[in-house]
């Protein structure tokens, strides 16, 4: 079941490529099917899920490289399942929003396919070998997207991407041969290393494995001082590119954490955890400043995300400094960070498709040059609003949910780090205003208007505002899935 | 499940008619106005059954509500605002403006105010009270095409979520002292120190949304908003939820004596000094704010100082005649195009209506009896004197500056028209005030007016002991009648300065409202934007620049190693193959197609073999 989901996209893409006599348009709803299709499938995994049974569900363990004991060993789990559904949601939202895409749209479908099974393949990865081969295959596909579909300065932008997230990966690689190495017998599974825990009680080599690890996946998420990759990727990135970057991209990042360095080094990860939370509130707080000063509506928009991914940082940081002590907060902090996870796929995703959409009308992302666009584009306005007021936390979006959880759970055990990171949230809020204003509000600046949203932007983006409302009201069907996860991450880093 | 309707009745029609937009304003009248009475209805029915519901939410936190008498008397006076404010509307906003809007968000707003006071758990109320800050920002900002109101909304709602930032620090902390379902009834027993932390964490945010000091400026601002959004807004909602919320947690700031002295001081200092920002304003909504922050300091003082009913009467008969006044300065706006207070003199001989009502309003808000305010203000003032000596003298010296102001705003609508401020007019005047603008009024004049039985010991002994618990202080015979002389003698004495002088004289810093908002760019606001400039500068420069070096680094030592190694290997390279086509050229050589050298060059082979075998043999 799981490989036909991580799978049937990147089978889709070769079916496209291999009849080139398919026309645009057959070619765009192809794209559009095999997404909801995929949606479709992810929705019945959750469906089908039950939270309550421990260790991983829909497993799939196969003999693959026995020389180095890797195996195609694939599982879901209340942590991998969210990010899988925000995952499907996210590729279709792009497929539609694509609609009117028309440059070279067969090498653009395949390309987001192929990225959707890159995606899903390393969420669903419980082998360490086959979680390298799918970070370092969506550097591969997003770099084309941004090079192949970007701006005018996409070249440069995105051979910077490749080259600093590619070293990430290989400080990665190294950290994945640590853990093998140490383990006895060497093996590349991580369920197997989440038992073993085989770097227990030695050091430097814990040291040292967990520095790496979190390198490779700081750079990946990124947190400050790894970020400057970041804002020439997304300014130059076409709008769907972006959406998957920030929405999807970003969280093999900091999923590596969850997934990969707390439960395999839990007693070094207790041990540096204030590191950890020293630099969760710098992103936090750093981002959010930098967001503020941006001119350009996307740059800020990407700065915003190292400020939201700076929220999850400091709460598996502080998750790490309670796990012994204080259970609940420690399993708020750890929902709290998934649900950031997928809040921030949903809202920051659909605000860069409206930055898309914003191009799209004034060609460029220059907040100056715009002014008074409610008044010919309501519907452009009040979805803004909608997602501008999401991502600055409002109650009632999945943000909150969130950042409350994260909040709540983080302030015992680092009053100070925490308390400061409100800052954050304020500071989102004035930059948000402020950009809102500046594009939306006041008098009209261009004579004639702008057109409202186009039927495939509005379809693309509404349906993901909505979810964050519904996660944001009723989050318990998330939290029941993500919960239980929370408390066994608990179990594995208080050992 | 009625509860759930009343929470969910305001907030899903709001929704409901934001998301149709434009299609939906002619329909947008009767809907709104319909789900108000329903709300009303509803707030009755819960009234009387007193409700508790509970769902679970986020781990070991629930989303709790419960109407007890404290919730009940505030859900039954948010309704009743609230249909009132919307009756008015109706007759305020002309059909073409985007009444949908205007409707969805109001109801919106009052839902999250709904939830906010019968919340029980600190989740549900923070939910309500940000999703209030923001639905006020769009109604501030409801005509944002001029630019100064849409900032109007963004600093409101800024400073007013600076100040939410204490329900955060206060919800985590109640958590790390051990109220691990965050249940605000649990907040006064926990640890210590985590105990103090989840005080000043909600006194934070109660001083920030009332407006207090040093907040207050957001209210000036917040009159750049529609007339019917301020009269919402400055009585049952929003700043009245700082002052909820004090008297809802009364029981943590009787534990965090600090606490109790800091709100109490606090509130008197800002009814005070707020008191005479209100006496000197020349625009008649900016002297009803700078009286809101006063009146709403007298139900802060009242929590800090633990008299929670004192506190409850005085934001209800404030409620009720905060609106009225605000809706009777509203039609004078529609009306005449203005709120100078130079340009309504007379203005209440035009419009009787409106006059009466509005004289009804200032009187009682003058503290004269036998109206509301005057009753429930004398409580507070008795709480203070059982509090400290000095806090009940800075009260009463408040409650003069509050019958100065009223009275003096009396005077001037009562007297002749001045003819010279005939041109001052700030927006379209359409010259009249209709039928559903004077309808709102005289119902809100009676309230707030029939409200003063509760100077009647027993009827307010009965009050009491609905929203409160605890044996309070009531005012004695003599603080009424001394506070009574006081309210006359100071409202006569200004009355008296407006007809003799023409108006008070308008000092600076009162008549800019101390300063609050320009220290707060410049403390705030301005070093924020600095040092996030900065920082952007150093994230191009020095960390990028890092990268960027480490870039240059590298491709120079490519470059290096190209031209130097690489040479030099590849010079080796050469060297090596020259060596060998040298040798090749030399091995060639005796290869000369010719058979006799082939011969003899065997035969020295041979021999050179011979002379080896035998050596070695």
């Amino acid at each position: 079941m799981l490989s036909i989901i991580v799978f049937l996209p990147v089978a889709v893409a070769a079916g496209l490529l291999a009849f080139p006599r398919l026309g645009d348009s057959a070619v765009r709803w192809t794209w559009i099917t095999a997404s909801a299709v995929e949606l479709a499938l992810v929705l019945g995994l959750w469906l089908a899920y039950d939270p309550a049974t421990p260790g991983y569900a829909y497993e799939v363990n196969r003999r693959w490289i026995p020389s180095v004991s890797s195996g195609y060993h694939l599982g879901v789990d209340g942590l991998s399942l969210p990010l899988v559904a925000v995952t499907a949601v996210l590729f279709l939202a792009c497929a539609i929003y694509s609609l009117r895409q028309t440059q070279r749209i067969r090498s653009f479908a395949a390309l987001f396919l192929f990225l959707e099974t890159v995606c899903l393949g390393l969420f669903v990865s419980l082998d360490l070998i086959l979680f390298f081969v799918f970070f370092d295959l969506s550097i591969v596909g997003m770099y084309f997207v941004i090079a192949g579909w970007g701006h005018r300065g996409a070249a440069r932008a995105a051979l910077k991407f490749f080259l600093y997230t590619f070293v990430g990966s290989l400080a990665l690689l190294l950290g994945f041969i640590g853990l093998y190495l140490s383990a006895e017998p060497h093996t590349f599974d991580i369920a197997r290393l989440a038992e073993q825990n085989p770097l227990a009680g030695q050091g430097v080599a814990g040291t040292l494995v967990l520095l790496a690890l979190v390198v490779g996946l700081a750079i990946k998420t990124p947190t400050v001082p790894f970020h400057t990759w970041l804002p020439p990727a997304h300014t130059e990135a076409p709008a769907a590119g972006s959406a998957i970057l920030a929405g999807v991209l970003l969280k093999l990042g900091t999923y590596g954490f969850v997934r990969i360095a707390m439960p395999l080094l839990p007693d070094t990860w207790r041990r540096y955890a204030w590191v950890i939370v020293i630099v969760g509130v710098l992103s936090v707080l750093y981002g959010a400043l930098v967001a503020l000063a941006q001119r350009d509506f996307k740059r800020m928009i990407a700065y915003t995300s190292v400020n939201h991914m700076g929220y999850i940082i400091l709460a598996i940081g502080a998750a790490g400094l309670i796990a012994t002590s204080n259970e609940q907060a420690h399993d708020l902090a750890v929902a709290g960070a998934v649900t950031q996870m997928v809040s921030h796929g949903l809202i920051t995703g659909a605000l860069f498709l409206l930055a898309g959409v914003l191009y799209e009308r004034g060609h460029t992302y220059d907040m100056g040059s715009y002014g008074g666009l409610a008044a010919s584009a309501p519907r452009f306005a009040g979805l803004t609003a909608i997602a501008a007021f999401a991502s600055l936390g409002l109650p009632g979006f999945s943000g909150f949910i969130a950042e409350f959880q994260i909040f709540t759970g983080s302030l015992g055990a680092t009053p100070v780090a925490t308390a400061l990171a409100f800052l954050g949230i304020l500071i989102s809020a004035a930059l948000f205003l402020r950009a809102y204003q500046r594009i939306f509000l006041g008098p009209p600046r261009t004579a004639g208007g702008t057109t409202d949203l186009t039927a495939p932007e509005a379809i693309s983006i509404a349906p993901l505002m909505a979810l964050a409302v519904v996660v944001g009201l009723f989050p318990r069907f998330l939290l029941d899935v993500i919960e239980p996860a929370a408390r066994t991450l608990g179990d594995l880093v208080s050992r | 499940m009625t509860l759930w309707f009343l929470i969910g009745v305001p907030p899903a029609v709001g929704s409901l008619l934001l998301a149709c937009g434009k299609r939906a304003d002619s329909l947008s009248v009767p809907v709104a106005i319909a789900a108000a009475a329903l709300t009303l209805a509803l707030s009755a029915i819960v009234t009387t059954q007193r409700p508790a519901v509970a769902a679970s939410y986020v781990e070991g936190v629930s989303f709790g509500l419960r109407v007890d008498g404290l919730s009940a008397v505030m859900v039954i006076i948010v309704s009743v605002v609230l249909l009132a404010v919307l009756i008015f509307a109706v007759g305020e906003f002309s059909p073409e403006e985007a009444r949908a809007r205007f409707f969805g968000f109001m109801l919106l707003f009052a839902g999250a105010m709904l939830v906010t006071v019968t919340a029980t758990t600190l989740v549900t109320l923070l939910m309500a009270w940000e999703v209030m800050g923001a639905a006020s920002y769009a109604l501030i900002g409801f005509w944002w095409r001029e630019s100064r109101r849409a900032s109007s909304g963004t600093v409101a709602f800024l400073t007013t979520r600076s100040a939410d930032l204490g329900l955060y620090l206060a919800a985590g902390a109640a958590l790390a002292g051990g109220a691990g379902g965050l249940a605000l009834d649990e907040l006064a027993g926990l640890s210590d120190g985590w105990q103090d932390v989840v005080a000043a964490g909600v006194v934070l945010a109660a001083l920030g949304k009332s407006a207090q000091l040093p907040f207050s400026f957001w209210l000036s601002r917040a009159m750049d908003g529609p007339s019917p959004v301020s009269a919402l807004l400055h009585s049952a909602t929003m700043v009245a939820a700082g002052a909820y919320l004090l008297l809802r947690l009364e029981p943590l700031l009787g534990a965090n004596p600090w606490a109790g002295v800091l709100v109490a001081w606090t509130g008197a200092l800002t009814a005070l000094t707020l008191g005479a920002v209100a006496v000197v304003q020349s625009d008649l909504k900016q002297l009803l704010a700078a009286s809101t922050c006063a009146q709403v300091g007298f139900m802060v003082l009242a929590a800090g100082a633990g008299g929670v009913a004192a506190g409850s009467g005085q934001l209800v008969a404030h409620a009720l005649t905060k609106s009225l006044l605000f809706l009777a300065a509203g039609a004078w706006l529609t009306a005449l195009g203005t709120k100078n207070l130079l340009a309504l003199r007379g203005v209440a001989r035009r419009y009787p209506v409106v006059g009466v009502t509005f004289t009804a309003g200032a009187v009682t808000l003058a503290g004269i009896p036998p109206l509301s305010i005057w009753a429930t203000k004398d409580h507070v003032l008795a709480v203070a004197l059982r509090e400290a000596t000095p806090l009940y003298l800075v009260g009463l010296a408040a409650a003069a500056l509050s019958a100065a102001y009223a009275g003096r705003a009396v005077a001037i609508v009562w007297s002749a028209p001045d003819p010279g401020a005939a041109g001052h007019v700030e927006q379209r005047a359409t010259g009249r005030v209709n039928a559903w603008q004077r309808s709102a009024l005289p119902p809100l004049a009676a309230g707030a007016a029939a409200l003063g039985v509760l100077a009647v010991p027993a009827v307010w002994d009965a009050f009491a002991g609905i929203v409160s618990t605890t044996e309070g202080a009531a005012a004695a015979w003599w603080e009424l009648l001394v506070s009574a002389v006081v309210a006359l003698a100071t409202a006569g004495a200004a009355a008296a300065v407006v007809r003799r002088r023409g108006d008070v004289r308008a000092r600076e810093p009162w008549v800019g409202w101390l300063g609050l908002e320009a220290a707060a760019l410049s403390l705030v606001a301005a070093p924020t934007r600095a040092a996030a400039v900065a920082l952007a500068r150093f994230d191009d420069r020095v960390i990028d620049g890092g990268v960027r070096a480490a870039v240059a680094v590298g491709s120079s030592v490519a470059r290096a190693v190209d031209a130097r190694v690489e040479w030099s290997v590849d010079g080796v390279v050469r060297a090596v193959a020259h060596g060998f086509r040298r040798l090749g050229r030399s091995a060639r050589r005796p290869q000369t197609g010719q058979l006799h050298h082939y011969y003899a060059q065997a035969v020295v082979a041979l021999a050179a073999l011979v002379v080896l075998l035998v050596v070695l043999g």
